[in-house]
Parts: C-alpha cells; structure tokens; sequence
C-alpha cells in the first residue's frame, strides 16, 4: 500500500521519499549493508557500457512500434483498408470502438452525455493501456512524444555546449493543468484542451495533412530545445497522468533489480521522468526487486543503458499490492 | 577571540534564505507562469468561436454548434467515411473548433452519394446524432438565392457547356450514368434552355423523382423526402426564379453547381428548414 502512495503521489508531483528503515526488507538492508563498503570501480562500469553501448534494442522496437501504429493510421485511410480508421483521439481497430481515455474524458465533461460507443471505446482503451503498462501509451504511440524525443536530443547536445540551461518547473504543475483543464471542460462546454493538444494536433497532421496547428507544436517543441527540457511532457500534458493512474495497477513494469546495480546513476540521465528511478540510488530500494512507479512510460531507455541488466521488462502481478 | 565576536552579535535568524529555498522559490514562480501561459493559450481559441470569426457548415446530423463543438473528439471518421470527401478539418483559426469538420459546399457539397449517411453513422461522440437516418432530416442550412442578379434563370438564360472552370474538382453522383462511384461535376456537358442546374443536382429532388417513378433510393419507401426542396417558379416580367421550399436540408449542392461566380444560390448556415418553417 505504502508502494501505491508513493507511486502515485510521485505521479501527482510529489518528490520522491526517501524510504524509512522499517520499510526495507531484511534481504534489501542485507545488499544494502554490503554495498555501503563497495568502492564502485568507474573502470568496470565503463567497460560494461561500452559492452553495450550504441545497441539500443528497446528504443529501435519502441520507435518501430510507434511509426507503426501512426503510420497504420495513414495506410488505413488511404488505402481505404478500414484497419485502423480515426487519429488517436479516437478510432475503430477493425470495426472495435476505441478511444483515447482523455479525449473521451474531456468529451465527457464537456458534453455532459456518454454514448454507448464513447463509452465501448473507453473501457476498451483503459483495459488495453492497463495490460500494457499506462502510460507506455506515452512512450509508445504519442507521436508528438517522438518528435519531442529529438528535441530533447538537440537540447541536451547544446547543453552539453553550455548553450542552454535547463529551467526546471515543479512537477506538481501537471496536476494542477489536470485539474484546471478538466474544470474548463466542464465549465465552459469546450474540449478546451484538445484544442491545443500537440498528440491530437501531431495525429490529425499525419493522417489528414498538415495544418496551421503545427506552428503551435513547433512553439512547444522549440520551448523544450531552448528553454525546459521535455516541458510539455513533464509539466504540462494531462494525458500523461491519465495513463499513469491506468498503469498505476498494471503488470506491465520496469522492474529494478538491487544486486548487481552500480548505482552510478546513467538510467537517471536518460530517464523522461527520472523521479521514478530515485529508487536505483544507493540505499533507496525497499526490496531486492522494485517495480519502477506509475509514472514511468516504460519506454526502455533505462533498460538499454543499464550494464547490468538491474533494470529490465517484466509481466508480473505486483507483489507491493499485498 | 572568535569566543568574543560570537558574544558581540546575537544570534539571529539569517534573513537571507538559503540557496536550495531561493531555488524552490523562484521553481514556483517560474511554475505559475507556466500555468498562466499555457492556460491562456488554451483560452485564445474562445476568441474565434464566441466571436463567430469562422461560421461553418457542419456535416449532416451534427447537433447545434455548442454542443457539437463539446461533443466532437476530433478523430475525422466522418471524413474518412465520406465518397466524395466533403468533409475537411478546421484548423487553429477556428479556436476549439480546431481539428473539427465541416463542409465547404461551393468546393465541394454533400450529395448523399453514400445513401446510408456514413459520417453518422462513423461518429464515436453523437455529435452527428444518430437520431438522424436519412438525407432529408438533415438540417446543415438552408439554400437562399443570395444573388438573384447573377442568376441565369431569373435572366431567362439557359446553360450549355461544363460547370466551373477547369480547376473545379467536385464530385457528384450521376446515378444515371453510375450507381456507385460519383465523377467530376466538370466531366459532364449540359446544354439546358433555361438554366436549372441546382434544380437537376438537388439530392433531395432526385430522391423525390425517383420515388414518383416508382423506384425509391435502395428500394426504402422511408427513403422518401416528404416534401419539395427546390423548383423555378416564373417570375413576372420574364424569367424564373429558383425557390426554396421547406425540404431543403442545406446539403449545398446548388450552390456547388451554380455556374456563375460568384454562385448566386448559397446555403445560409443560421437557418434550416425547421427554423425557416417555425
């Protein structure tokens, strides 16, 4: 239960907790007794990513898939296949109701009235994104997330240069959009925040053309070049936490594995959302394996930079729940 | 002596915040800006739509502007459902109606060349209500005779040639000459003694001649539009004049096959039949 709140209040915002002693498992105080007298030998750990460096086997099958279902889209309407009809707000998978759990959300509050396709499309959706992991919805499909992936490259190489700094907001912000974005729905009757949501913008340009809407894309995504690493994502979307409380429960995990980490850190330099990886640093871990928390998008860089294989893929029902 | 300067000044409370408090403080206002920023961004789409900038015919069955702007998901199924691809997307100009449909009727027009309105059916929201079952309970507009000046029937003329100029790349189904696929409305050449074009394309017409024939579209008596949408009347001192009766559904295809430019029949998107009749 403990696992939960941390989980979500990590989700919400909140910075991570470092856990009480009552809270470490007999075995994990073991390891971590042990490790506190280990001087980490930089050389090994070098020599190890240098094994696996440049493989990137998680982020070539990530980007395959998310090309895959966008362009699934472009290939279905054009060829007229009825495969996949509609953008990710909401579509038919071979004639199946689908929707995107926040479109739907915010139709919902807007328009005050659920039809029973909106709502098949709904549960459908959550069940999906449940099995699969939340918010690898995030990491996997949302195509404005690629596009801001590269951003994130170009801003980190002109970081690297000392020509931007990354200005850093407080993460609880996401929440409060949540809340303002979800009331405006209700308040004024407009799917306000679909207006200006670049996974709906980004979906609608690839499959119908582009649009005038992309100016408002290309703002944000210079905004995470120059000035905020990976803003709209960490600070803004609502999407995200929307997915991150269906994950919150799901099977589909990072799981983090104390023995064999290093603890020097490289999962968290790549990370999107590196508060979930607070949990790789030494002495942090509550047990011998920790399921990375809901707001993690499972989207593998932290398994392709790990030379330990500490951090990996797992399908499991969660043991934390007990 | 260091003893003796800790005596001289009393212990006080720093004033100056420390660097981490600093940080956090300013991360927090930074974070309301950010707020302000985006939340106001977002609302700068209120502009368009309480102003009415971008007034736009909707596809068929779609609810009142208010609750079809709540209800869309944006997703474009109706779009891509559509055989002669009326339907189009707004973009960021039209506020929260970006990513919407809407129709461009002088481009091109409904012509319900799909019989089964396949945009309603497509709907995941209700925003095109699944009340609506056929053409003629559609109400997109209503036709007007904006430019009776232009008009070449209120002229006495009458049409031979194409429709349009070349650039024209409407459709229309000519179930005549294709049951199933519609052509290019500038495919065709008409030679008509007084010009009755938006009479000859009406979908609603056609239905009602087809089912005076005896033939009913898919062999549906329902398919039946109970009353006229259009026809000339004459007009005195010569001439005929194209009128509007209360079958009109706004579908917009006189004003895509009206000859002259500008067109001199248009669909009036404040009105439909049902607020023309009231």
């Amino acid at each position: 239960m403990k696992y939960l709140v941390e989980s979500f209040m990590q989700l919400l915002g909140r910075a991570p907790t470092k856990p009480e002693k009552d809270d470490i498992t007999p075995a994990a105080q073991e390891i971590h007794f042990y490790k506190r007298g280990q001087k980490l030998d930089m050389d090994e750990v070098r020599r190890l990513h240098d094994e696996k460096q440049g493989k990137n086997k998680w982020l070539k099958r990530r980007w395959a898939t998310l090309l895959f279902v966008n362009l699934l889209f472009v290939v279905s309407y054009y060829f007229d296949i009825q495969l996949l009809e509609g953008a990710l707000t909401a579509s038919r998978f071979l004639g199946f109701h689908m929707a995107d759990l926040n479109s739907a959300l915010q139709v919902m509050l807007a328009f005050k009235t659920v039809l029973i396709n909106l709502l098949i499309g709904t549960v459908t959706v959550f069940v999906l994104w449940f099995l699969v992991g939340g918010r690898s919805f995030c990491s996997w499909v949302c195509p404005y997330h690629l596009l801001s992936e590269w951003a994130e490259k170009i801003h980190l190489w002109l970081a690297q240069k000392k020509l931007v700094k990354d200005i850093p907001f407080h993460r609880a912000i996401r929440s409060v959009f949540y809340v303002i974005f979800a009331l405006l729905a209700f308040a004024t009757g407009y799917t306000v925040f679909e207006a200006i949501s670049p996974t709906g913008i980004v979906s609608r340009a690839i499959i119908y053309g582009p649009s005038l809407a992309l100016l408002w894309v290309l703002f944000l995504l210079l905004f995470e070049i120059f000035v905020s690493r990976r803003a709209w994502c960490r600070y803004v979307c609502p999407i995200g936490i929307t997915y991150g409380v269906v994950g919150l429960l799901s099977p589909m995990r990072v799981t983090y594995v104390l023995e064999d980490c290093k603890h020097e850190g490289d999962c968290r330099k790549v990370c999107l959302v590196p508060h979930v990886l607070d949990v790789t640093i030494k002495g942090r871990a509550t047990d011998t394996r920790v399921p990375v928390g809901a707001d993690c998008t499972r989207c593998g860089m932290c398994v392709d930079v790990c030379p330990t294989n500490s951090l990996r893929y797992e399908f499991s029902w969660l043991e934390q729940l007990k | 002596m260091t003893d003796d300067k800790s005596k001289e000044k009393p212990v006080k409370k720093p004033r100056v915040l420390d660097r981490k408090t600093q940080e956090a403080r300013r991360r927090f206002l930074r974070s309301l800006g950010l707020a302000a920023g985006v939340v106001s961004a977002s609302l700068v789409g209120f502009i368009p739509v309480v102003r009415g900038y971008n007034p736009r015919l909707r596809p068929p069955g779609a609810l009142a502007e208010d609750e079809f702007l709540a209800s869309c998901i944006k997703c474009g199924q109706c779009i891509q459902v559509c055989p002669v691809e009326a339907i189009k997307l707004t973009d960021i100009m039209d506020g929260f109606g970006n990513g919407t449909p809407h129709i461009d009727a002088r481009a091109q027009a409904c012509d319900f060349s799909c019989d089964g309105l396949q945009c309603v059916l497509a709907c995941p929201t209700g925003s095109l209500s699944h009340d609506t079952n056929y053409p003629h309970q559609v109400r997109i507009g209503f036709a007007e005779l904006a430019r009776p000046d232009l008009c070449l029937a209120m002229q006495g003329k009458g049409f031979k040639g194409r429709i349009r100029d070349a650039s024209f790349k409407g459709l229309f189904r000519y179930a005549e000459l294709n049951r199933w696929q519609p052509l290019p409305v500038r495919g065709q050449e008409f030679d008509r003694e007084i010009c009755d074009l938006c009479i000859v394309h009406c979908p609603i017409e056609i239905r009602r001649n087809q089912c005076e024939a005896g033939h009913p579209p898919a062999d549906d008596p329902n398919q039946c539009p109970p009353s006229r949408a259009i026809g000339l009347e004459p007009v005195e001192g010569g001439g005929m004049r194209p009128v509007i009766y209360e079958g009109c559904v706004g579908c917009g295809a006189c004003e895509m096959v009206c000859p002259v430019t500008p067109a001199a029949i248009v669909v009036d998107m404040t009105k439909n039949a049902d607020t023309v009749t009231a």
